[in-house]
């Protein structure tokens, strides 16, 4: 592997952390902030990638695996809080607390 | 440089960009797993072939799947797109098609995952600028032999994420 490959790959994941952030600050929906945060984790994941390809050593891939990880359990609660305040025939919640937004607020 | 890194680069970009821009959160999401698809062929480039399976599997297959559910949970509202949307996710897909048959076929050289793994000892491990693919084998003895506690750790944190949506989608019964 040359280098300038090793510096294309991790060019290429600061770029997709840069627009997830852009995307991030930018968008008002929750689940483009959630698909956006998806977009940095997977960025910082491939950058893992790529630096144990550069030293020929399985860590950046373990490191890779716990970011998946971290990324399925944000994404469940965070789509539990993102149904839980669409609302889905209960009443909007009003704070921040879970067992609030479950009951729906009232 | 690496022609099927590069185009897959490219084509990670352009749907990544995508993915900031749609209007609708459904088409979003489709152009984000077209997204990580590339990154999947990038990591296959870079001799990672473990790493670009479960971007593949999990990430594309399981976590952005929970999306489109919840977004189905929620409502999709407005007309079916026309064939004009289809171009340019088309496009993607095909040249990423492209891409990795051409590298499959014609030069499995450029797929680092693809060539057969050097022993990592002596001289590999000296002449560390050109490494030896990492095989999934040695990412597994590595996930379960130094790090057995990080992987228990792991376990308990996606535990406590099923019973963080369990609690939160759970209805009271009247």
């Amino acid at each position: 592997m040359n280098p300038a490959d090793l510096e294309l790959a991790l060019g290429l994941a600061a770029l997709l952390f840069v627009i997830g952030l852009a995307g991030m600050l930018a968008r008002r929906s929750l689940v483009f902030m959630l698909l956006c945060a998806e977009i940095m984790l997977n960025a910082g994941g491939f950058a893992f990638i790529v630096a144990g390809a550069r030293w020929g050593a399985p860590d950046g891939q373990v490191i890779f695996i716990f970011l998946l990880v971290t990324a399925a359990a944000e994404v469940a609660v965070g789509l539990a809080l993102i149904l839980a305040l669409s609302g889905q025939g209960r009443g909007r919640p009003k704070g921040l607390d879970a067992d609030e937004m479950r009951r729906g607020g009232d | 440089m690496n022609p099927v890194l590069a185009v897959s680069a490219a084509v990670a970009v352009a749907s990544t960009v995508a993915v900031v821009i749609q209007r609708k959160a459904v088409h979003a999401l489709l152009y984000l797993i077209v997204s990580f698809f590339a990154l999947a062929v990038a990591m296959l480039a870079l001799g990672a072939a473990f790493a670009a399976a479960l971007e593949v599997v999990v990430y594309a297959g399981a976590i952005l799947v929970l999306f489109v559910f919840v977004l189905m949970m929620i409502g999709v509202e407005g007309p079916v797109p026309s064939l004009r949307a289809w171009l340019f996710p088309a496009l993607l897909a095909i040249l990423l098609f492209a891409e990795l048959a051409y590298a499959l076929f014609a030069r499995p050289e450029l797929l680092e995952a693809l060539s057969v793994a050097a022993p990592a000892s002596g001289a590999a491990q000296v002449a560390y600028a050109v490494p030896a693919p990492v095989p999934p084998k040695a990412v597994g003895l590595a996930l379960f032999g130094p790090y057995a506690v990080a992987a228990e750790i792991a376990a308990f944190l996606l535990l406590s994420g099923l019973v963080g949506a369990y609690h939160l989608g759970r209805r009271d019964k009247a």
